[in-house]
């Protein structure tokens, strides 16, 4: 037979028509409709974008970044983190260490010093405060210490061949971990209190309706960016690779691919993104505190991820969207029911839906068409 | 030295001489007086023997599955190893691809590489391709990524990021397409495969990492009468080209494809020669039909 008569499968566009569009709307929405309905239009249009809703929308984006770092590494790689509330800290903390050195003299007690350390009656800023005045630094660090987190633990990890359910308790116990360290006063992290009452960014004032907004751009574009950065990491033969890992890791091996650096490039690459969105939703939301690295936190970012629809990108976007749509509602109307309804909804999409909304929505599609 | 001592050697190798191998000079094929250079990575096949295990036992929790095995494989050879369940079939292949450590023995590829230092990622690249019992293809993958994901490239991390086919390689894809019949189904999703479709799509996957030595496990297992005979059809036509050890419990199968079959059983070797010559051995026959 003659071999070159056969038409080989060639690999399609980076984004489908489809994905395209979606992505240019989202960009016009995040970079045009949403500013103008926020500053242009007056508060009392009906069509005007309150600030308390450009507040949630830009902390659901940052939300969403985490789910779909989470999709990543549990969606296309089947490994589930428990522990990507500490990455999504880590950026936090990083970024609210500069806001807190922004804060400068205008703090409660007038010092040099953030107001925590004068409570506690420190005389100088501790060793890890060196870089916190500068920005440049704090961009750095932002990738830097997650990212060097993730690698060192994620390297004895994998080497160890830790899988499964093992591995999830291990990233559970090590955000704990980190979890009891910043609750203490002497790590010089603010305690329990965390970081908050920040004054300003790159010395323009922080709390401002066009300040907001800037951040709630940029939020919108690395979002954007992430999930065009994940399309193309997935569609690589790196990413098939990783999906070959999820499905039969052995098989992957008698190839003579080694999973560990892939494991581990994607592992770190999941926290950095991780810790790049707990970074951005810092000076938005003004308070970082431990809370953040709860058993809880990081959890629910395996739910949205879940209720979105594993290994699709664009499900877990519309999982964070949701749940935490539902959460900002029903944390209102009924406060103490939130969590038996978390539960319950990650329980039901575990049984009835396993591909999410997302495979619900193809599902109802392939249905209407057949 | 007495007068019989020096002519009982003198027999003796005579007799080597006869034994030797075909197209195999007393030297290796190598011009006497002249050394050569092991080449690191390189499987060294002048003195006839891509594979080649001495003496190796393995035992789990006392039980020996393996004892003092002793086997060795022709470049180029198709050979059929049969046994009864428990006879360490797969357990040698487990050994040979660096899943199982044994306890003692020698186990080389070529004449310079030893299999014992090597891990299972190391071996693959070596050179060894290995089929298992069960079909395992990335089912979520489409049957020519599949293909892919197994060409012999650079299987680095970052190289993997910017991969993309050349031509050749793409030339190659289409060829190890065309052999396993799955050419119309290039972009089919793996898990929609049938069994048989499976089982030829995992040695396309190992053919693409164009293999020295190919270690295949019941490649025939579950297979209609038709893709049996396909399957057969195939492996004659690799035979040469690769150095192929298949382990199957299907005779018919056997006698289709076999040379050479090797007859494990309680982890050695029982019998060895062609098929008709192991059937009329009576230790043979005593094993599989039960003592």
């Amino acid at each position: 037979m003659n071999t070159a008569a056969i038409s080989l499968p060639t690999p399609g566009p980076l984004l489908t028509r489809g994905a395209f569009s979606g992505v240019m709307v989202a960009l016009l929405v995040v970079c045009a409709v949403a500013p103008a309905l926020n500053l242009l239009v007056p508060a009392d249009s009906v069509f005007h974008l309150s600030d308390y809703l450009v507040g949630l929308l830009g902390k659901i984006m940052c939300y969403a970044i985490c789910a779909l770092a989470m999709d990543l590494i549990w969606g296309y790689t089947g490994i589930l983190s428990l522990g990507h509330g500490l990455f999504f800290a880590l950026g936090g903390y990083v970024m609210g260490m500069y806001l807190m050195r922004q804060i400068g003299r205008d703090g409660n007690y007038q010092s040099d010093l953030p107001d925590f350390m004068v409570f506690l009656d420190w005389k100088e800023l501790p060793w890890h405060w060196a870089l916190s005045d500068s920005f440049i630094a704090t961009l750095l660090l932002i990738v830097l210490v997650p990212g060097l987190v993730a690698f060192v633990f994620g390297y004895f990890a994998f080497r160890s061949r830790i899988k499964g359910v093992y591995f999830s308790i291990i990233t559970q116990a090590l955000t704990f971990a980190a979890l009891l360290l910043f609750f203490r006063n002497e790590t010089g992290m603010g305690g329990n209190n965390g970081f908050t009452d920040f004054k300003r960014i790159l010395g323009m004032p922080i709390a401002t309706q066009e300040m907001r907004m800037t951040l709630f751009v940029m939020t919108g574009l690395t979002l954007l960016g992430f999930y065009v950065f994940a399309r193309w990491l997935v569609a690589s033969k790196f990413g098939r690779v990783l999906q070959a890992i999820r499905d039969a890791e052995s098989r992957v091996m008698f190839c003579g691919y080694n999973p560990l650096p892939y494991k581990l490039t994607i592992w770190t690459i999941s926290a950095v993104m991780c810790g790049i969105a707990g970074a951005l939703y810092v000076p938005q939301v003004g308070i970082i505190n431990p809370g953040e690295m709860s058993t809880a936190a990081s959890i629910e970012i395996a739910v949205w991820t879940a209720v979105g629809g594993r290994a699709t990108l664009v499900g877990p976007i519309v999982g964070a969207f949701l749940v935490n749509g539902a959460k900002s509602w029903l944390t209102v109307a009924f406060p103490e029911f939130w969590l038996y309804f978390l539960g319950v909804l990650f329980i039901a999409v575990t049984l009835w839906m396993p591909q999410g909304v997302v495979g619900l929505v193809k599902k109802f599609k392939k249905g209407g068409q057949a | 030295m007495t007068p019989d001592l020096m002519e009982a050697g003198a027999q003796r190798f005579e007799k080597l001489q006869t034994i030797a191998l075909p197209g195999q000079t007393e030297s290796g094929g190598r011009s006497a007086g002249y050394g050569r250079f092991a080449k690191a990575g390189e499987v060294d096949t002048t003195h006839g023997r891509i594979l080649y295990l001495e003496d190796v036992h393995v035992s789990f929790d006392g039980f020996k599955a393996i004892n003092g095995l002793n086997l060795d494989i022709a470049p180029g050879e198709l050979r059929c190893i049969i046994g009864p369940n428990g006879a360490g079939k797969t357990t040698m292949m487990d050994i040979i691809t660096g899943k199982t450590r044994p306890d003692s023995g020698t186990v080389f590829f070529g004449s310079t590489i030893d299999l014992l230092r090597y891990r299972e990622p190391e071996i693959a690249a070596l050179g060894i391709g290995r089929k298992f019992q069960k079909p395992t293809v990335f089912e979520q993958l489409s049957v020519f990524e599949n293909l892919e994901l197994a060409l012999a490239t650079d299987k680095r991390v970052g190289r993997s990021m910017v991969f993309s086919p050349t031509g050749e390689e793409k030339d190659r894809l289409a060829e190890v397409l065309t052999t396993i019949h799955l050419a119309d189904s290039a972009s089919r999703q793996a898990g929609l495969l049938s069994h048989g479709q499976k089982q030829w799509l995992e040695i396309g996957m190992l053919l693409m990492q164009d293999p020295k030595l190919l270690l295949l496990d019941e490649p025939v297992a579950g297979m209609t009468d038709e893709e049996t005979a396909r399957t057969a059809e195939l492996f004659l036509s690799l035979k040469g080209k690769h150095s192929l050890m298949v382990v199957e419990h299907d005779m018919s199968f056997i006698r289709a494809i076999s040379e050479k079959v090797t007859v494990l059983c309680d982890g050695s070797v029982l019998a060895e020669g062609s098929l008709d010559e192991v059937q009329a051995d009576e230790r043979v026959i005593e094993v599989y039909l039960g003592r």
